[in-house]
């Protein structure tokens, strides 16, 4: 079992590199940071430009392949280079893994719990009224892309305060720039910015969860070791609670988990609707902005969210479900 | 799976079982009649149907042309003149709404058809010849699956927008292949051991024939399910790349970049976004719909769940 993860491990971490330089190569090709300093003005001279570019390892002049190599054995050490302006990616990464840990946290967490709740308790109620409302309600918002959901809520956050009069719901930024108000003003500030971004991301979360949630509680229901519960005496709430959905949320589990990785830097379209300077909204912005290196840092950071989630799901689905790891 | 269809198809029929003459419908007259029991697709095929004609068939009737501007009528509300009011520029919402529709379902349909495709051709390709065929291919796929898609097609397609929108089809579509190929590897794998695959093996057909002749046909209903799924999962891509400006380019209009454009403004002239953005999520329900639908009359485990 040991050999076989540090198998696994190592060829995750041969395709992570992979990814990272194919991303590198793509940027390094396609996007030209030279463009960036064509819009200023004074406009710069071309040897300045060539000199500020030199200073970044990003001249297009260099030949690729010297670029790549001190890019690559900056990353080898860690160092993920600079970006157009001339600050450390890594800084970068710090501070915008926080941002989204911030939204994903709450809207995950949020998300999945009111639709394994919902989702379970439709199993239960199978064809009842609930269970085609919570089934209409989740197919109509997995219709709906992340995007329209994001501008929708803006739209009617819009609406209401206009409605109201006064600024109920904030939708744009992390917090209020230059505000001070002490530490419970700030507080309250940032709670108020981040309601709408984490609702946006909570729905399509709920959505899928409670789909998954009822179709493993419904496989479980039918199932011996639940009649057995009830045959020996037990009481129907602790047959469903107990045996029914502890066995119905081992799968959930490790689709969280798989989840909770791929939104890390996957929340690009709440991100950056909303204004938030997360690792997603990064994803557009360091194209925008021609930043080659941050482009590569993204993908090294997304490929190595994905491989880590899929990895730690893997495990954890072996860890609970004693039937996988018999066999 | 398709065993058991066919078992149930007996099962289904014993009236005309009689003792020479055992009549068993085909499988796919089969399906169709479950599908068509169900009430989620025909509310799904309606929809399509609906919504198809609409944007082939809506603006032949429609005094306005695509492109055309009105400079008399400038971000104006609905009237009978612009059935769905007009733009900043005088363009009619429902001729450019209905355009957007065409690009967005042939996107989806296409993209769709051609990432199954790649699919079924992979999978079965590695599962069929497993050994050095295998490690390379999934290989291959786990790259692609490692790779951030958003990423590579935000910057790939501007690169290549002159080539048209063909080139995004085929790009979508490189990226949205690598989970079903898994899944048909693994089906492959134990097709290949049925006695009918072993025949034709032994019978000198070859390899490439019998997976496409044998093993390919066999999945099918796996294929056509996720073939369903991804049109709809092709279409909200189309529409978040065209929504950052990465994807389809003007003067093409697609679904996603008329909700761009119309978000800016949702609230003081709604009809900009309330449209396209309706018209879209219909259209992916309505795909979403059928998928479901068609899954649960391929799968008979998954019928208690329905």
């Amino acid at each position: 079992m040991g050999k076989f993860l540090v198998r696994r491990l190592v060829n995750y971490v041969v395709l992570i590199m992979l990814a990272t330089t194919f991303a590198y190569l793509l940027a390094a090709t396609t996007l030209s940071p030279r463009v960036n300093y064509e819009e200023r003005s004074p406009r710069p001279t071309e040897e300045q430009v060539d000199q500020r570019l030199d200073e970044l390892n990003l001249n297009d002049k260099t030949p690729l392949a010297e670029r790549w190599v001190v890019w690559a054995s900056g990353v080898a050490k860690g160092d993920f280079g600079k970006t157009v302006t001339g600050t450390p990616v890594n800084d970068e990464i710090e501070r915008r893994v926080w941002v989204s840990l911030r939204l994903i946290i709450v809207g995950t967490v949020l998300g999945s719990v009111i639709g394994v709740a919902v989702g379970a308790y439709a199993a239960v109620k199978q064809y009842r009224l609930f269970d085609k409302a919570s089934t209409a309600g989740a197919f109509f918002v997995l219709a709906v892309p992340a995007v329209v959901i994001a501008l929708s809520l803006q739209v009617f956050a819009t609406m209401f305060n206009q409605a109201v009069g006064a600024q109920v719901f904030v939708y744009n930024g992390e917090g209020t720039l230059g505000l001070e108000a002490g530490f419970w003003g700030t507080l309250w500030d940032r709670l108020k910015h981040m309601i709408l971004p984490t609702l946006a991301l909570a729905l399509a979360q709920f959505a899928a969860f409670s789909r998954y949630q009822r179709n493993m509680m419904l496989d479980v229901l039918g199932s011996d070791f639940v009649r057995t519960a009830r045959a020996k005496g037990l009481n129907r709430r602790d047959a469903l609670l107990k045996h029914a959905l502890r066995t119905a949320l081992i799968p959930t589990v490790t689709y969280f988990t798989f989840t909770f990785g791929v939104m890390m830097a996957g929340t690009t379209f709440t991100e950056k609707i909303y204004n938030w300077n997360g690792m997603g909204s990064w994803v557009v912005d360091s194209i925008v902005t021609n930043d080659v290196h941050a482009v590569a840092a993204v993908s090294c950071f997304m490929a190595v969210c994905i491989m880590a989630a899929s990895f730690l799901s893997d495990i954890l689905y072996a860890w609970l479900d004693p039937r996988v790891r018999v066999s | 799976m398709s065993m058991s269809a066919e078992h149930a198809a007996l099962e289904a029929d014993p009236g005309h079982g009689g003792a020479d003459e055992v009549r068993v419908s085909g499988r796919w007259v089969n399906v169709l009649r479950q599908m068509l029991a169900t009430r989620r697709v025909i509310v799904g095929l309606a929809c399509i149907v609906l919504l198809t004609a609409m944007a082939w068939i809506g603006p032949l009737f429609n005094p306005w042309e695509f492109g055309e501007r009105d400079y008399s009528a400038f971000l104006q509300p609905p009237s009978p003149d612009h059935l769905w009011g007009t733009d900043d520029t005088g363009r009619d919402i429902f001729v450019n709404t209905m355009v957007g529709l065409q690009k967005s379902i042939v996107i989806g349909i296409l993209v769709a058809v051609l990432s199954t495709f790649i699919a079924a051709v992979v999978g079965a390709f590695a599962g069929y010849f497993l050994g050095v065929t295998d490690r390379v291919l999934m290989w291959i796929t786990d790259l692609a699956l490692v790779l951030p898609s958003f990423l590579i097609l935000a910057i790939l397609y501007p690169a290549l927008r002159d080539k048209g929108w063909v080139v995004f089809v085929i790009l979508l579509a490189a990226f949205m292949w690598m989970v079903t190929s898994k899944m048909v590897r693994g089906m492959t794998i134990s097709l290949k051991e049925r006695e009918y695959v072993l025949a034709a093996h032994y019978m000198g057909v070859p390899a490439w024939r019998i997976i496409f002749r044998h093993i390919i046909p066999n999945m099918s209903s796996l294929l056509v399910v996720d073939a369903t799924i991804n049109v709809s999962a092709a279409i909200i891509t189309e529409t978040s790349l065209s929504y950052f400006g990465f994807g389809v380019q003007p003067p093409d209009v697609s679904l996603g970049s008329l909700i761009a454009a119309g978000s800016r403004s949702a609230t003081t002239h709604p009809w900009l976004f309330v449209f396209c953005t309706g018209l879209l999520v219909v259209l992916v329900l309505a795909v979403n719909l059928i998928g479901d639908g068609l899954r649960d009359a391929l799968d008979p485990q998954s019928k208690h769940r329905s």
